[in-house]
Formats: C-alpha cells, structure tokens, sequence
C-alpha cells in the first residue's frame, strides 16, 4: 500500500508541472504569503509563487491630490516596480491591467475624494509575474482592509506547441510556450475580471484555459482562506 | 501625501528621554537593532532587515564599452530608489533632496574606497568590459536608511556571480551558467557605513537612530569603515559643530560597530553558500518564518483539469455563435479601406488641401468634384468585385458643399451625415481658436 503511493507520488513529481488536458498532472507551484510584513504601509502582503515573489504594500484610504480626486469614489493608484533598472512600458500595463481589475472589486464608493495606493516590487521572477502580481495585491488589500467586493486571484496558463496546458508556468516554460494567458478571477462565482493574453490560440483552448484556471483559482481562493483562518482566528 | 507633522509632545517626550540615556525601543545608546539577511534564487539578491528598516538589493551585469578615459576598467553603477511604499512621504516628485543625498553618500562609500576590483572586470581592453549594476529598493522606512543600504549593497556584491568569460585572441566566449559557473567578483574589503544621530547641539549621541530620533536629530554623521578600521567616506551633515574629541570617539565606536556586522555578513554568506552546496532550498521562501500567524505556506498543489476539455466544449456550443462577419471591405483609393459604414476615409484627398484659410472654419467643408472624382474612381474598381457598394449611391444624395467659393481645405474624417451638424458647431470654434493666434 504505501509502496504504490510513493510510486504515485513520484510519478506526479516526475510530471512536474506538465500536463495534457486530460492528464491529472497539472500542479500549482509551492505557495507562501505573508502578511503585515512592513510596518509603514496600511497593508503589506508578500506572495511567493514557487521562485516568483512579488512584495506588495497599500496605502488608504488617503489623501488625495485634488488634480486626481473623483467626487463619488476613491481614486485607485497601482505601481510597479522592477527590479532591475527604470520602470518601462511592460510595468506601465501591467499596473493598468492590475488596476481596473482592483477597480472592479474594491468598494471605492465607500470612501469617496481618497486615494488608495497599491505599491507592488518585484522581489524575484520566475514566470508567472503578472498572477503573483495580482495575488500580493490581493492580499495586501486585505491587509489594509480596504473594503471590496470579492477576492481575486491571478492564474496564469501557458499553452506549448502541442497544445498541451500548463498552469503557474516558470519562466523556461513561458519562453517556450506558444501561448501564455493570465486570468484575473474572482472569488463569488469564479467569473474572469481581467485577462490578458500574448501568443496563438484557438477559441476552444482559450475556453480551456479558462476553465482550468477556474479550477486552479479555488486551490488559490482556498489557501488565501486557510491563511487568513491562520490569521484571525482565536485558537 | 505629505509628511504627517511631528508633534511637539512627542518631540519633547523624545528628547527629554534621551536626555535620560532611554531610548523608546529598549536600546543602549550604542545598540544596533537586529540586522536580518535573507538571500533570493538568483545570484545578486538578498534582502536586508535593520530593525524594520527594509531594504531589497539585486546586482545585475552587463557587458559594454568602457568609458574613454578608463579603457581598461569595468564600470560600476549604483542606484538606491526609495520606493513608495516606504513611507507615505515618497512620492516621485517628492524625495529629490534625501534621495540624491543617499545615493551620493553610498556612491562615495563603494566606488570611490575602491572596495571592488574595477580592473578585473575587464574583458578586452577597450572594447568589452562588465558593467556591474547594483539596484537597491528600500521598502519599508525606519530610520537610517544609508546603512542598511550600505549593507545590502555590500551583501549582494559578494553574493554576485557574474558569467566567465574567456577570450582567445580576437574570440570573446560568454559562457552561460549552464556551461561554466559563474564568478564571483573580486572584491577588497567591505565598507559598511555607521549613523550617528546627535541632538541637543552635539551633547547626546544616538548610534543607529530610528525613524523617530531622526526627526528629533539636530545632525548625523555617517562613517564608512571597513573591518580593518579604515575609514572610507565621512559625511556630517545638519550643521552641528563637532569637537574632534567626538570625532574620534564616533571613529572607534564605528570600528566596534563594523567589526560585528562585518562578522554577521560573513557568515550569512557562508551559510548561504553550504545550503546552495548541499542542494538544500535556498530562497526568500525558506526565510519566511514557519510560526509567525501572519505567514501561511502550501506546498505544490495539484489540479484535476481532467474535465477542462468537456466543460470549454460545452461552454462554446451553448454560446451564441459570432456575429456575421462585414462581408468585403470598400476599397476608397489604393491602399485604403473600408469595412462596414461608419467613418468615411478619405486620405486620397489630403494632398491636395493642406492650405488653411486666415479667417478660420470652413476646414470641415467637404468639397463635392473632389469626392465625385473618389466616387467615380470607386465605382469603376468595385464593379470587378462581388457586392455593390451601397454607401457612394447615398453620398451623393446627401452631400451639401459649405463653402465652395473658398481654397480647397483641409478634410476630416467624419461620416457624411454627420458633417452638416458639427460643421457649423465647430466653425464657431475654430474661429475663435484662430483669433487667439493671431493675437
């Protein structure tokens, strides 16, 4: 008996973290957060996502510029910075990407002429990038306890030259990829918020990918949940 | 935002307790806070705590052409960025001041001690050398910033391995990490700077202060030594007037100071080095601290993705298939067409009616012989093709000439329809626009 579960456990790590779309292969890579990390920020969360890591720290509700206030809700402000060098065009849309998707999600009408400031670093990039984006900017809204709507997470699926789906590629993955979509799903109905796609891919597999970024997403919204059960409760 | 201002009981409260020899943390008054070092995946990253002062440092390579007047020296590059998340004070436009202040104090600590062999970053004389970039974030601001950069500025060029290099003859050979292991740089000695926060005119001194006793400080100075008690760069800045009795006493307290924290770092390193050696986990991941409530981790999850092709098919067979697809586009003039109705193209005519009028509107006027021209032209090119073109039938019905006595001008891009009612809305304006020009 415990003989045929090593062997199982070694196939599933021989697989690693490929998979065919019937295959039951397919693995998130090993997931850690912490939280409250910084003491200056209202909220801070750090989100490792294998070799990937992303630092996040929010700031609000604040003040406000009057340039950039909005009468009825509270202005939403993302930056992200890179490690290495000046921040370029790819940060630039990505934190538009990241933002209309806090946009959807965070209650700004509650809080209207403020500013909420998520400020996201890279700490480490093994692929994935925009996902653990999105998973630290989560959490670090949590954090501050910013009221929102629903959770979100990021899933990030890359489709290979024979068509075969991986989630939470690594960047030598990615490369080869023929296709690398990311999915911003949140945590009501697992509906998609935000995607953003780069590469070829037919309607099917694109409905693919969604759907296995939806079963991907519930592994994700439930390990926010156990971190925050960890977190908050009383034992 | 700006700087929430420091009350004057709390400032009070502070001087008066360090008149007292108390600091509000527990501290001796030449106790460093606990200094953290965690390293990354990649060679080059580690992450220094001093206290709750955060600071990300990476170091990055480079191969370039040497500088003209230093042909046979690498280049070094530094650059701390105080990030945003800092402190709520650090906006983009906001830090100038301290930030150039910081990065001048480091650059001065690192490049001009000489602490890193620019010689041996030389790959061909003249033409390639190693450009070493050092990128340091601070993340979290709590007081004396400059060291904990210092330190993890220092850290990480030790961690660094650059790619080897080989050069025979005109050949240069740039071998990956996969081929060869990379190198480390070669580096003389370790400057580490030292604060010393002092107040009530030089009277009392505060080493490493926090970010509390910084803003109560009357002045800092910094040291930069190395564990051999070489001073590197001394900086005094917030105009108190030292005796150099203070001087000299600061200097043999930085030498204790730099001493430990030389020896922490090395040690770091080491242990750093027998984990990647033995093939143990290595990583930010492992430094998170298992038992802290705050951290959570999971190990590699598996998904059943087994139903994900049954349930994308039923998905798009219950979707409503896609609209019809705009049958063949319009061909205006070689080059340019159009699908659908909507904005009317005519690029064609533009080069003829560049010439604006001095006494302002009319530049949406249409011209009819122009078009009627188009027209033609059109007809006679789609009368090869399958479907007629319903739209040139309807501009001619529709088309009303402004002002066709006037040069002709300049044409925008608006559907025929529409022209007749924003025409005479923007003449107005542009006529106006034109008598503030001429003004």
């Amino acid at each position: 008996m415990e003989e045929e579960m090593h062997t199982d456990a070694k196939i599933r790590a021989e697989i690693g973290t490929g998979c065919s779309p019937r295959g039951p292969g397919c693995s998130l890579r090993h997931f850690a957060c912490e939280q409250n990390l910084l003491s200056r920020p209202d909220g801070s969360a750090s989100f490792l996502q294998g070799d990937t890591s992303v630092l996040a720290g929010v700031y609000g509700p604040a003040e406000v510029k009057v340039s950039k206030e909005i009468f009825n809700k509270a202005t939403l402000e993302v930056i992200l910075r890179p490690k290495i060098g000046l921040p370029g065009v790819a940060e630039k849309s990505r934190e538009r990407l990241i933002r209309n998707t806090c946009e959807a999600v965070v209650l700004g009408t509650l809080h209207p002429r403020t500013s909420i400031t998520v400020v996201l670093q890279v700490v480490s990039d093994a692929g994935s990038l925009l996902a653990c984006c999105l998973n630290a900017a989560c959490m670090a809204l949590v954090d501050a306890g910013v009221p929102m709507r629903a959770l979100f997470c990021g899933v990030t699926c890359a489709l290979d030259s024979d068509g075969t789906l991986v989630l939470d590629p690594t960047s030598k993955q990615e490369k080869e990829a023929r296709a690398v979509l990311t999915f911003a799903l949140d945590s009501v109905e697992r509906k998609l918020l935000m995607s953003s796609t780069k590469g070829l891919y037919s309607d099917s597999e694109l409905q693919q990918c969604l759907a296995a970024a939806q079963a991907a997403a519930q592994h994700v919204f439930r390990f926010y949940r156990e971190s925050l059960q960890r977190r908050y409760s009383k034992s | 935002m700006k700087e929430t201002p420091l009350s004057n009981c709390e400032r009070l409260f502070l001087l008066r307790a360090i008149e007292e020899k108390k600091r509000l943390d527990g501290r001796q008054t030449y106790d460093y806070r606990n200094i953290r070092i965690s390293f990354g995946t990649d060679y080059g990253c580690c992450m220094v705590e001093l206290g709750k002062t955060r600071v990300l440092g990476q170091v990055s390579c480079e191969l370039v052409s040497p500088k003209l007047n230093r042909a046979t020296e690498g280049i070094l590059f530094f650059n701390l960025e105080l990030s945003q998340m800092a402190a709520p004070a650090f906006e983009p436009g906001r830090q100038s001041d301290l930030l150039v202040k910081l990065n001048r104090l480091l650059e001065r600590c690192l490049r001009n001690s000489k602490c890193i062999d620019t010689e041996s970053l030389c790959v061909v004389a003249g033409e390639k050398v190693w450009q070493i970039r050092v990128d340091l974030h601070l993340l979290n601001h709590d007081g004396n910033i400059i060291d904990a950069a210092s330190i993890a500025a220092i850290v990480a060029l030790c961690h660094f391995r650059r790619p080897d290099v080989s050069v025979q003859g005109d050949e240069i050979t740039l071998y990956t990490p996969e081929e060869r292991d990379p190198v480390p740089l070669s580096i003389h000695h370790m400057p580490i700077c030292v604060s010393f926060a002092f107040f009530q005119q030089g009277t009392y001194l505060l080493v490493d202060p926090n970010e509390r006793e910084e803003r109560v400080m009357d002045g800092l100075l910094v040291i930069a030594m190395n564990k051999h008690r070489e001073i590197c760069t001394i900086q005094s800045s917030g105009g108190i007037m030292l005796l150099k009795d203070q001087v000299l006493r600061c200097s043999k307290i930085a030498g204790v100071k730099v001493a430990e924290i030389t020896e922490l770092i090395l040690k770091a390193l080491e242990n750093e080095q027998k984990v990647r050696k033995e093939g143990g986990k290595f990583g930010f991941a492992e430094s998170i601290a298992n038992q802290r409530i705050t951290a959570f981790k999971m190990e590699k999850a598996p998904i059943d993705t087994s139903d994900v092709e049954e349930k994308a098919e039923e998905i798009i067979a219950e979707a409503e298939p896609p609209s019809e697809v705009v049958s063949t586009p319009v061909l205006w003039t070689p080059g340019t067409a159009q699908i659908g109705e909507g904005v009317e193209n005519s690029w064609g005519d533009l080069e003829d009616s560049e010439k604006e009028d001095d006494e302002g509107g009319g530049d949406e006027a249409i011209i009819l012989d122009s078009i009627k021209m188009d027209t033609g032209v059109e007809v006679s090119d789609i009368g090869s093709q399958d479907a007629p073109i319903i739209l040139s039938d309807s501009e001619e019905e529709e088309m009303i000439i402004l002002e066709p006595d006037k040069n002709p001008k300049k044409i925008r891009t608006q559907t025929t329809s529409a022209k007749q009612e924003k025409a005479p809305s923007k003449k107005p304006v542009k006529r106006r626009k034109k008598k503030r020009a001429a003004n």
